[in-house]
């Protein structure tokens, strides 16, 4: 009786973190576990996977408000990262460098955020229900539009433009001189002294730390409270008295702007500043990392985007360097393209119990 | 024809009850070949239940079964789906319409049955791939309007219809069928304009000579009198009066629908507010809530009163609330406390300090997802700015998680809430739980004035008499004005001051809650649309 | 009999009223003849080269195009799926070349061979897409990119490892994989140019035309038939069509598994028109690119006809052909041209899916507005 009841609790708890993602952290780990074997120097590996995770951890947290208000997965993130992207070449060209230039490009990225997300939210008001699909094309289509901006707009700054024509942007631009690692060498823990291959970039940890405690502040106030109840069942709210328009317009915007911090972030990590279409492709991964951290189409949690990060990450970092050294057939971008977008498929065919 | 002296449908002994709660006792009658028999009953009396056994709805198999014995001409039947019981012969017309819009009423008619044509594609890839014949289509379909003998345009889609014609196009569906030889109509007048419904009396009697016996269902007691042979009178699960119709009249069929229950006792305190002032004054207010619509209703409810709302399903009572505190359209003008409250809006009402405890408990009641602290406290912390504490000189407004946790265990222990603690998902309480916790998020409004809808909807009778008691007393301690809606008459009358009854979606009448049911009962039927 | 005179009729409305709603419905269309309109003269291409390139455009995407009709019909959107067929397709090619079978055999064996991989992934699709009822639309995008990945891994790994693939000229040199490109070159519009003929200089590829017209007869056909009829049914409400008895579940799977067949097909004689392509990335725009020159047509999300199919072709490949042309002439640069058209290719898929899914949430609000009116007609009265 009571072993058929631990065996009920057993199955309860598989099915609430759901199969996928039990395949994916078992893979996970398997992939640790066989890294030694496989000759491959395991701090070199957790020093990539978290340098990824602090690349990429803050475009996931700019799912949370989204999924919190019911507006679903944020496939329109490419809108955020154009708001980043402005903000980052704005800064450049007003000749700021240094950390300077990425305080100055968050700063710049801002009212583009503000802008940018309250149209989008404006519109996604308007199609409550089909918010996913919609998302989508509204990020293809900004992402084609600023295609032809970015050769277009009067930029001037030799570093950004192409050399030759003097004008339009360069498809990659590098950072050298501006923030380049702004965050990441800000307190950097170096254990190479010690003859052990870790590099933990503290600045670019704090940074999304903070940013993470701010959305979790917010979600306990008074307004991110409503915004939750927004998400969890929109008739309820309506009765207590909550503007929903509002609500949701707000969590767009959020979202929208810390995906434009996301990708600043992201670039400071990187070194680049990538155009064109770039952005075209980065909401993906950020749904899949979130909703392999535990998260459904409309519930997510700060836990989720830390798990869901590093697994994502650490799949896409450790699976090459094992599997090469391991079957000499290099994989892992079949097995990435395989495992985030079938667990978007799965979030999607589950069904979401309580508001609709 | 083979000699057969069975009636073509006997019920025996029916008995059926969802979960403990007996709604079918006992229930016997007979039905005649090319009989029609008037069904009536308020809601809740049984009918749909029934009607649900004979039709073999799986909802029936889901929760138990039935006792007792379904005969079709003499013999048992237990249909397990309702296809089973068209095959049989059953035919059934809903009230809300099954048909696809896009479609034209042939199509509708003949929908999933249409003639088909082979050709050699079906014969190689199976017969879905027949092409249909729309020449026997048009004729089929024809053939049944005759049958029906009301004109409706066989070619004109549904979604260009008038809404009687839809109904219509459904009948004439089921009088397609050639093995039909019971009709049962679900009240199918509700959407018909007074010429429409003629029609429809006529096309049953037309039916009753072609042989085919009809069960209508219906509110509209003087349309059984025109058209049935015998009426049957259904209250609480049980058969109260089964007579010809040429025997009885409206007023009988009214006293013996609402009649008096034994073990209710009619309250004692019924109190007396005609001096005190209009606390909230309805004026000329229209709600577009489907299914529920209210037209025209004028109202005032007085300050400290209990007042109840009831009529029967579908004729706007729940329209009005829903309508006054902004979830539904709503036109008109509605006063509280001499000020005017602009309507659409459910912040206007709760700022002046009303609360509205919804029917639809899963759907708008309760965040199902989130812990009982969150459902209690959350409009109370939205509308008045309680259970926050103010961070940083009032710049951030911080969830007070120990006053959330400490306002939901009283009103826990105050409500007998059932739950393992205050952490609990509200969708894992049982149902008259889940009301208490409305009840309680209500409560933590303090409101001035409370409008609480069907209260008792699908919970057990202990969770009733707790819920109504804690209602009359919150009214009685805190001077709140209540109220309250509900389908059940007794309910209203064992608490109420005063009740008003809607039917077509206008108030028909208000009386003392000491006014016998056969008063209420006449006007529930009053205006029925 | 019963006489509706108090029902407002619908359809009385003036001319001006008329022309109005006209333009509402098909604004997508008339804003692309507008574009074309603007851009032809701008790019200055001669009329016989764009006719040229307009039929042979025609020719290679009309049957694609024609694949989504039938999703549609059934209430499950626009299919971003389609991919899926796209790639049956593709395998099916990469065997045939590999067989070395060319020609018209070679494109018939290839459409043999694609079906049971059609039918396979339309099954699939189909079962998933049934679990996720309400968001057809954005769980088949997603379908697409995961099966990409089952396709890198078939194509790229399993073949000439597990799935024997013998010919040199298509495997990779490290011993298995297929190579980034499949030359068809034996084969190359060999649909095309049987029984084909050139009036004024435009190659009419008169058996392609064959083909998509008889596709384009099966769908009348098919409409008519008992499935077809089903099919209308789900598609505008599932409920109503269980009821009836309908099997809702199987017939939205077999809705996927012919719009994967007819995609599979599709996809083959665009590639033969091409001559060749890129094996890992052939399939992957092609469903934004059909779908996007259906709705140019003047469908939606819900409702979409033949006549759609060709107008969209039409309008959308002109667009296509003339913009980096014209962008280059306007601005001096092609590459602007080139931003704008697919600019534009995903605006128009936004387009149809806000008003699809705005429209859904209209027509509200008038029933209160009757209420209103009826009760202030009764006070005067």
């Amino acid at each position: 009786m009571e072993k058929k009841n631990e065996k009920g609790m057993l199955r309860r708890a598989v099915d609430s973190y759901g199969i996928p993602r039990l395949i994916i952290t078992g893979f996970l780990m398997s992939m640790f576990v066989l890294a030694p074997f496989a000759g491959v120097d395991l701090w070199t590996q957790f020093t990539n996977v978290i340098n990824r995770f602090s690349w990429n951890a803050v475009l996931v947290l700019a799912m949370v408000p989204m999924i919190h208000s019911g507006c679903g997965l944020n496939m329109g993130l490419p809108l955020a990262i154009i708001s980043g992207l402005l903000g980052a070449t704005l800064s450049i060209e007003l000749g700021f460098t240094g950390p300077m230039s990425f305080f100055m490009a968050m700063l710049l990225a801002t009212p583009f955020a503000i802008l940018l997300g309250a149209a989008y939210g404006w519109l996604l008001n308007r199609i409550k229900g089909g918010e996913m699909m919609v998302a989508t094309y509204v990020g293809f289509s900004a992402v084609s539009f600023m295609c032809m901006m970015w050769m277009l707009l009067p930029y001037k700054s030799p570093t950004m433009v192409w050399g030759f024509a003097g004008k339009g942007l360069r498809t990659t631009i590098s950072l050298e001189g501006f923030y380049d690692k702004a965050l990441a060498n800000f307190l950097t823990i170096d254990l190479n002294r010690f003859g052990i291959n870790l590099v933990i970039p503290t600045g670019s940890l704090l940074f999304f730390a903070f940013l993470a405690f701010l959305v979790w502040a917010f979600l306990h106030t008074k307004t991110g409270t409503a915004m939750t109840a927004v998400g969890s069942n929109p008739a309820f709210a309506k009765a207590a008295g909550i503007n929903i328009d509002k609500t949701r317009m707000l969590s767009v915007i959020l979202s929208t702007w810390l995906g434009a911090v996301g990708i600043l972030i992201y670039e400071q990590g990187f070194g680049f500043v990538q155009l064109y279409m770039a952005p075209f492709n980065m909401a993906l991964p950020a749904v899949a990392a979130i909703l392999i951290g535990g998260a459904s189409v409309n519930k997510a949690s700060i836990t989720n985007v830390i798990i869901g990060t590093f697994l994502y990450q650490g799949l896409v970092t450790m699976t090459p360097t094992v599997m090469n050294s391991m079957i000499h057939m290099d994989m892992s971008e079949v097995i990435r393209v395989i495992v985030s977008n079938g667990m978007i498929v799965y979030a999607l065919t589950r069904k979401t119990e309580g508001g609709k | 024809m083979e000699k057969n002296t069975a009636p073509l449908l006997e019920m025996r002994n029916i008995k059926k009850d969802f979960f403990g709660n007996q709604v079918l006792e006992d229930i016997n009658f007979t039905l005649e070949a090319g009989e029609v028999l008037g069904l009536v009953g308020e809601n809740g009396a049984g009918k749909s239940t029934l009607m649900k056994i004979l039709f073999g709805m799986d909802v029936i198999r889901e929760t138990g079964g039935y006792s007792g014995d379904v005969l079709l001409n003499g013999e048992k039947v237990n249909f397990s789906t309702p296809f089973d019981a068209l095959e049989a012969g059953i035919g059934m017309v809903h009230q809300e319409f099954s048909l696809i819009p896009g479609f034209t009423a042939t199509e509708n008619i003949l929908l999933n049955r249409e003639p088909q044509k082979k050709n050699v594609l079906s014969e190689v890839f199976g017969q879905r791939l027949n092409t249909l014949d729309y020449k026997e289509m048009d004729k089929c379909a024809a053939a049944a309007i005759d049958k029906m003998g009301v004109q409706i345009d066989a070619d004109m889609r549904i979604s260009d219809m008038p809404v009687g014609h839809k109904q219509f196009t459904e009948i004439a569906r089921e009088l397609s069928k050639d093995q039909l030889k019971l009709l049962i109509l679900d009240e199918p007048t509700a959407v018909l304009t007074e010429k429409e419904a003629e029609a429809l009396l006529d096309s049953i009697r037309g039916m009753s000579r072609q042989g085919i016996s009809v069960i209508f269902i219906t509110h509209r007691l003087h349309e059984i009198l025109s058209v049935c042979d015998k009426v049957v009178i259904m209250r609480d699960g049980h058969v109260v009066e089964d007579m010809p119709a040429s025997e009885t009249d409206v007023e009988r069929i009214t006293k013996a629908m609402v009649g008096r229950k034994v073990d209710v006792s009619v309250k004692q305190d019924v109190r007396d507010h005609s001096g005190a002032k209009t606390i909230m004054s309805i004026r000329k207010l229209w709600v577009d809530m489907p299914g529920e619509i209210v037209r025209n209703v004028n109202l005032d409810v007085k300050e400290g009163e209990i007042l109840g709302i009831g009529g029967l399903a579908g004729q706007g009572k729940l329209g009005i609330p829903n309508g006054v505190m902004g979830l539904y359209e709503a036109g008109g003008t509605v006063e509280f406390d001499g000020k005017p409250i602009p309507l659409n809006n459910p912040r206007n009402c709760l700022d002046e300090q009303l609360a509205f405890v919804s029917e639809d408990r899963r759907g708008v009641g309760l965040l199902l997802d989130e812990t009982l602290e969150w459902n209690v406290a959350f409009p109370a912390m939205q509308i008045q700015n309680k259970f926050l504490k103010n961070l940083l000189g009032g710049l951030v407004k911080w969830r007070d998680e120990k006053a959330i946790r400490e306002v939901t265990d009283r009103y826990i222990e105050e409500l007998k809430i059932k739950c393992t603690s205050s952490k609990q998902k509200a969708k894992e309480l049982s149902g008259g739980n889940q009301q208490k916790v409305c009840l309680a998020k209500a409560f933590a409004l303090e409101p001035k004035f409370l409008f609480v809808s069907e209260p008792t909807r699908g919970i057990d009778v202990g969770a009733k008499a707790l819920v109504l008691e804690a209602l009359k007393k919150f009214n009685r301690e805190s001077g709140v004005t209540v109220v309250m809606i509900s389908s059940e008459l007794e309910e209203l009358r064992s608490t109420c001051d005063r009740i008003a009854i809607v039917s077509g979606g206008r108030i028909a009448g208000i009386l003392p809650a000491t006014e016998s049911s056969e008063a209420f009962g006449a006007l529930m039927v009053s205006q029925v649309k | 009999m019963a006489n509706n005179n108090n029902t407002p009729r619908l359809g009385q409305k003036t001319v001006g009223q008329k022309i109005l709603t006209f333009l509402g419905n098909n604004s997508v269309p008339i804003m692309f003849i507008l574009i074309c309109a603007y851009c032809i003269p701008a790019s200055g291409f001669s009329a016989g080269y764009l006719l040229n390139e307009i039929v042979t455009r025609l020719g290679r995407n009309a049957f694609l195009i024609l694949s989504l009709l039938i999703p549609i019909m059934a209430g499950m959107g626009l299919n971003f799926g389609m991919t899926l067929g796209a790639m049956a397709g593709q395998i099916a090619l990469i065997f045939v070349a590999d067989w070395q079978i060319w020609g018209i055999p070679g494109l018939i064996l290839a459409a043999i061979l694609s079906i049971p991989f059609s039918v396979g992934l339309g099954v699939f699709i189909g079962k998933i897409l049934n679990k996720a009822k309400g968001r057809e639309m954005i769980t088949s995008y997603m379908i697409a990119f995961f099966m990409t990945g089952i396709y890198q891994l078939v194509v790229l790994y399993m073949m000439g490892s597990i799935i024997p693939i013998k010919h040199a000229s298509i495997k990779l040199p490290r011993g298995y994989g297929i190579r980034n490109t499949v030359s068809l070159l034996q084969m190359r519009q060999s649909l095309d140019n049987l029984l084909s003929f050139t009036v004024g200089g435009v190659k009419i590829p008169v058996l392609t035309l064959i083909l998509i017209a008889l596709a384009c007869l099966f769908i009348v056909w098919f409409r008519k038939t008992k499935l077809g009829q089903d099919m209308r049914a789900v598609g505008q409400d599932m409920e109503v069509a269980r009821d009836a008895g309908i099997n809702v579940e199987r017939t939205r799977v077999i809705a996927m598994v012919m719009s994967t067949v007819f995609a599979g097909f599709g996809m083959i004689i665009y590639l033969q028109n091409v001559g060749n392509f890129p094996t890992y990335t052939a399939h992957s725009q092609i469903g934004m690119f059909c779908i996007a020159a259906l709705l140019v047509g003047g469908a939606s999300v819900d409702k979409a006809s033949i006549g759609n199919v060709f107008l969209g072709v039409i309008l959308f490949h002109t667009m296509f052909i003339v913009a980096p042309k014209t962008g280059a002439a306007i601005t001096g640069d092609s590459m602007i041209g080139e931003y704008f058209r697919v600019f534009v290719s995903y605006a128009v898929i936004t387009v149809a899916l806000v008003l699809y899914e705005a429209k859904k949430r209209k027509a509200k609000s008038a029933a209160g507005a009757q209420l209103a009116a009826e009760q202030a007609a009764e006070e005067e009265a």
